[in-house]
């Protein structure tokens, strides 16, 4: 008999299926036979395919690509005086030596730390998976949860550079161009939510069921 | 207690279970008995704590009233500069378009691309789906190609940006506010108001455009 404390019928057990779009619940088919959600038309699976293989993929090419992303300068600002590049580090020093140390935080944790912090959980989140881990289940789901919701924020940066390009355009004073590492960092963000949404977090818990129920 | 749930678990079976008086929890799988939920409360899972339904009812005209609100906001955010600098004399100002076009063709066509989608594009199709879907609920008529554009909803959802921008332009204003005048245009404003907007947009649970559906005529 099962001791999990956490140990909840699933859908899957049951037969049911759960639209990913619209919630609707139905009735599974036998193995091997599609289902379309009735109501919204949606091909139904009781978990995502592929789902563990497609998160690597599009993280590891985050991880790839974050390099160039940081090494690279986002902005290249040419004034009378200086001609000065600027990575995503080196823009926040500057913040917040200009005096503005609470943007210069908020674009900190959105460009450097949350970009890090996602695809570092979603690591943990894949090997966890994949080693069949039993616990902290509740507080690993909590942290994809987070890594959904946190995802858009890191797109911060870019539009910051759309619009300093936009702005300073004096013919003499001062001219602001986009850097090769603001395309590089973009990528990251779109690589790491593609990362996230093709993570199936109900791997979590079937790791677990499986090894408790074969006791 | 855990394992009370577990043997009522057992005892169930998918004939017995009326699929419509179900939830299921995306993150875990776990099932649940839809229960009455009080005007704005949250269902959570027991399992994982992942929302996974709310309370569904809400009027459709206050909904359409919104979504109207947001593409006069939207309107106003993008055919206004949203803001002017001034640096020794010299002045430039930029509207969003003017910032992608800018950001183009100073050759990061890429950037200003992904940043077109995610401020512009997407915004635009998620207020226009929505009038469109709630125009025709309205009326109690059954929007045409209503599963392409629930679907669409729920995917450009994560995609649209514009309270990520907005704080972008908080950010820029700063920076260039040390060494530039700057004067905040009336597209700023839109952008404002349009942040405010459609987060309370997003916060509508759609299930109550399908029960509407449901119910309308084809």
């Amino acid at each position: 008999m099962s001791h999990d404390p956490h140990a909840m019928l699933t859908a899957r057990e049951l037969g049911v299926l759960g639209c990913p779009i619209c919630g609707m619940v139905c009735r599974a088919a036998p193995q091997g036979v599609d289902v379309e959600c009735p109501r919204c038309g949606q091909a139904l699976h009781a978990r995502k395919p592929n789902s563990i293989a497609r998160t690597w993929a599009f993280l590891v090419t985050a991880i790839l690509l974050y390099i160039p992303a940081n090494a690279l300068p986002i902005m290249r600002t040419k004034t009378l005086f200086d001609d000065r590049q600027d990575t995503i580090i080196s823009g926040v020093l500057a913040l917040w030596r200009n005096g503005s140390w609470d943007l210069a935080l908020i674009v900190f944790v959105a460009s450097v730390v949350v970009p890090l912090a996602k695809i570092a959980v979603l690591v943990v989140l894949l090997l966890s998976v994949q080693m069949g881990w039993v616990t902290g289940r509740r507080r690993r789901t909590r942290l994809f949860r987070l890594v959904e919701w946190v995802g858009q924020w890191s797109m911060l940066d870019i539009f910051v550079v759309v619009l300093m390009v936009a702005l300073v355009q004096f013919s003499t004073l001062a001219r602001i161009d986009p850097g090769p590492g603001a395309a590089a960092f973009g990528g990251v963000v779109v690589l790491t939510m593609f990362a996230a949404q093709a993570f199936d977090a109900r791997l979590i818990w079937d790791a677990a069921e499986g090894s408790l129920h074969d006791d | 207690m855990s394992a009370q749930v577990d043997r009522i678990g057992a005892t169930l079976n998918a004939r017995a279970v009326k699929p419509s008086s179900i939830a299921v929890c995306e993150h875990c799988d776990a099932v649940h008995r839809r229960v009455h939920l009080a005007p704005r409360a949250r269902a959570h899972c027991v399992r994982c704590g992942t929302v996974i339904y709310t309370e569904r009812r809400r009027h459709l005209d206050g909904w359409l009233a919104l979504t109207i609100a947001s593409a006069i906001a939207y309107l106003v955010a993008n055919l206004n500069p949203i803001v002017e600098i001034q640096l020794r004399g010299e002045s430039t100002q930029a509207s969003l378009f003017q910032a992608l076009s800018a950001t183009w063709y100073s050759g990061a066509e890429p950037v200003a691309a992904l940043a077109a989608l995610c401020a512009f594009v997407f915004p635009l199709v998620r207020i226009a789906l929505e009038t469109v879907v709630l125009t025709y609920l309205q009326f109690g008529r059954r929007p045409p190609a209503l599963r392409a554009a629930m679907h669409t909803l729920v995917h450009i959802r994560p995609w649209s940006m514009i309270e990520v921008f907005m704080l972008g332009v908080v950010v820029a204003l700063v920076k260039l506010g040390g060494e530039t005048t700057v004067i905040p245009g009336p597209g700023l404003a839109g952008f404002a108001v349009l942040t405010v907007l459609l987060t309370i947009l997003a916060s509508f649970d759609p299930d109550t455009l399908w029960e509407n559906a449901e119910r309308a005529a084809p």
